[in-house]
């Protein structure tokens, strides 16, 4: 369905650091940055899941974040940079539970990189961190507010991990720290909100609303994050795909036969629907197909040297899988 | 379904090219936004969608309006340019008939893009038909990249307060914001003062009732006894070029003095078009 994988084209620069720990490596983003950075370099993973179909030089430990046994990886041997991917998001999962893993867990990231003298951390944040919001200009830069907390509790744990990556970035001038904010994330392999939603065959949607957004390919996304171990780089980034084009488009290039509810039913229904699992979208997840939330990605493009390999249509179509 | 809505959008783009005239087909043809492959520009512009929407508005501006257009030679043919009007008549179809001047009357055509009131933006099937015409939210960040951009933007300083101003303060210009000045300073863009002569009597207000608006999280709610805009002949009259020099840093003080300028000169124009018509409906 996808084009031949451009996004197989292995990324490299000089500098590359020599041995980088990537967190929430099992994770199917995790394993896609593994595919296409194992070539390049070193790479050991810690994740409390089980890592299948492991590349063999691909070293992997099935560790909590949290826990003190963690610094042993760090211990052992120099890791030179860090990609913590390791944020949960499942919205079915108990809040304290994943608040305690998301934000102990990205502090314990960032204290041992101190320690140890990692240079170089990436954190992968989102572009949800902004929130779709009525009054949205059209493109968001890295300066604006983060206004989804206000809307959704959420995505609350995403903005603290986003705002803890921030001040690390400024209190640790010695450490090149890139917090990345993608747009959604889609793929073949990826089991996000959006991604899921997209493979409905009867989405509802919003009546008439039909924001523009933006997606990405998840080898863009981990395209983007390997270019963001480059010596120099440091900063917030929007990374953005191939384009915005409206909701009803996405919809009409995939086939599907959209259910248009009126935008003050929809919360409560889907609400009633969450409620009794017939459904996985938080009923606060409306806001993403009613209202605007696009961001402006030139200063990535810029300073990270990205260009999205996916065109918009491949981006879109890839849900589908390949 | 869909095959209904292309008929349907087939016949008003033919509609569209018969009111705008002869010619009208060949110079929207010069009107090439940015696109990707699903006809959009990143704003969400959609030029097809456009000239097929904008045929009922169209009638309305021949036939219903029957807009008379002056000046129109001093819209510059291209690059950035602050379009700043007056705003009344309860629905913005003033901003509508200047947005069509532009199409129909020049040469090429330009597309302007409105700056909207941020409630539109939650408002159901308003909400898609602006994004489709490539109208945006009025934040000073849009207002900033489309004028770097080099487009055209109307924006109305009186807002709302203009949009709802009571039948009895007709062509008296309300309060002026200052932030266009500082986006017109910020961007180095000339400003084109705008006479809409027509629209304050479309719908008069007799009051507003600012509580229940409230209570509808809407910005006004005013009372007016016709249910429909009554048929005001539009005198659309296009003022001199203002350029300003200056940091749009400046004090508030110094900001307010050139934004007097322009109200001056707006209200002239009003004046001058007000006195200079025959009669309201003709």
């Amino acid at each position: 369905m996808t084009s031949p994988a451009p996004a197989a084209e292995p990324v490299s620069f000089p500098g590359m650091p020599r041995l980088v720990a990537i967190t929430g490596i099992a994770g199917n983003l995790g394993k896609a940055l593994a595919r296409l950075l194992h070539t390049e370099t070193r790479i050991t993973g810690i994740d409390r899941r089980p890592f299948l179909d492991r590349p063999k030089d691909v070293e992997h430990h099935q560790v909590d974040l949290r826990k003190r046994k963690v610094e042993d990886v760090f211990r052992r041997r120099q890791v030179e940079a860090l990609i913590h991917l390791g944020i949960m998001h499942d919205p079915r999962t108990p809040f304290s539970e994943a608040h305690s893993f998301n934000i102990l867990g990205t502090q314990k990231m960032l204290e041992l990189c101190v320690q140890h003298g990692v240079r170089k951390v990436v954190v992968l944040s989102s572009a949800n961190v902004y929130g779709p919001l009525p009054d949205n200009s059209n493109f968001l830069t890295e300066e604006t507010p983060l206004m989804a907390a206000d809307r959704y509790s959420d995505l609350r744990d995403l903005i603290e991990v986003d705002m803890l990556a921030q001040s690390f970035l400024w209190k640790h001038p010695e450490i090149e720290t890139v917090v990345l904010r993608p747009v959604h994330i889609v793929g073949p392999t990826v089991r996000n909100a959006p991604s899921n939603y997209l493979r409905l065959e009867r989405p509802v949607t919003v009546l008439g609303f039909d924001p523009m957004v933006q997606l990405i390919h998840e080898d863009d996304v981990c395209r983007a994050m390997a270019l963001a171990l480059r010596p120099g780089v440091r900063g917030v980034y929007n990374v953005t795909g191939p384009g915005e084009v409206p909701l009803s488009a996405v919809l009409k290039e995939l086939g599907r036969r959209p259910v248009p509810v009126p935008h003050f039913l929809v919360r409560a229904m889907l609400r009633r629907a969450f409620e009794a699992r017939l459904t996985s979208f938080p009923p606060e997840e409306v806001d993403h197909i009613q209202y605007l939330c696009v961001v402006d990605g030139s200063r990535g493009a810029r300073d990270l040297g990205y260009a999205p390999r996916h065109s918009l249509r491949d981006t879109i179509r890839s849900v589908l899988g390949s | 379904m869909s095959e209904l809505g292309a008929a349907l959008r087939e016949r008003l783009r033919a509609l569209t090219f018969e009111l705008g005239g002869p010619g009208t087909r060949e110079r929207f043809e010069k009107l090439t936004p940015p696109r990707n492959e699903y006809g959009v520009d990143p704003y969400g512009l959609d030029i097809d969608y456009a000239v097929s929407a904008i045929a009922p508005f169209l009638w309305l501006y021949r036939k219903y309006f029957r807009v008379e257009v002056h000046g129109i030679e001093h819209v510059p043919s291209d690059g950035r340019v602050l379009l700043v009007a007056n705003h009344s008549g309860q629905l913005p179809f003033d901003a509508v008939m200047v947005g069509l001047s532009l199409l129909v009357e020049l040469d090429p055509p330009r597309f302007a893009r409105a700056l909207v009131e941020k409630w539109v933006p939650t408002l159901p099937f308003v909400s898609s038909f602006y994004a489709r015409l490539g109208q945006v939210v009025g934040t000073p960040e849009n207002c900033r990249r489309l004028l770097a951009a080099g487009e055209a933007i109307l924006v109305f300083p009186e807002g709302v307060r203009g949009l709802n101003k009571p039948f009895r303060q007709r062509y008296r210009l309300q309060d002026f914001g200052l932030g266009f000045m500082r986006l017109a300073l910020e961007a180095d863009a000339p400003i084109l003062p705008i006479a809409v002569v027509g629209a304050e009597e479309q719908s008069p207000a007799l009051l507003d009732l600012k509580p229940l608006a409230r209570l509808l999280a809407m910005p006004a709610l005013p009372l007016t006894p016709t249910l429909l805009p009554l048929p005001t002949r539009y005198r659309i009259h296009f003022g001199e070029p203002m350029r300003f020099a200056g940091s749009a840093e400046d004090e508030d003080a110094v900001l307010e003095e050139k934004v007097r300028e322009v109200k001056g000169a707006l209200q002239k124009l009003l004046d001058d078009g007000v006195r200079e018509r025959k009669h309201v409906f003709w």
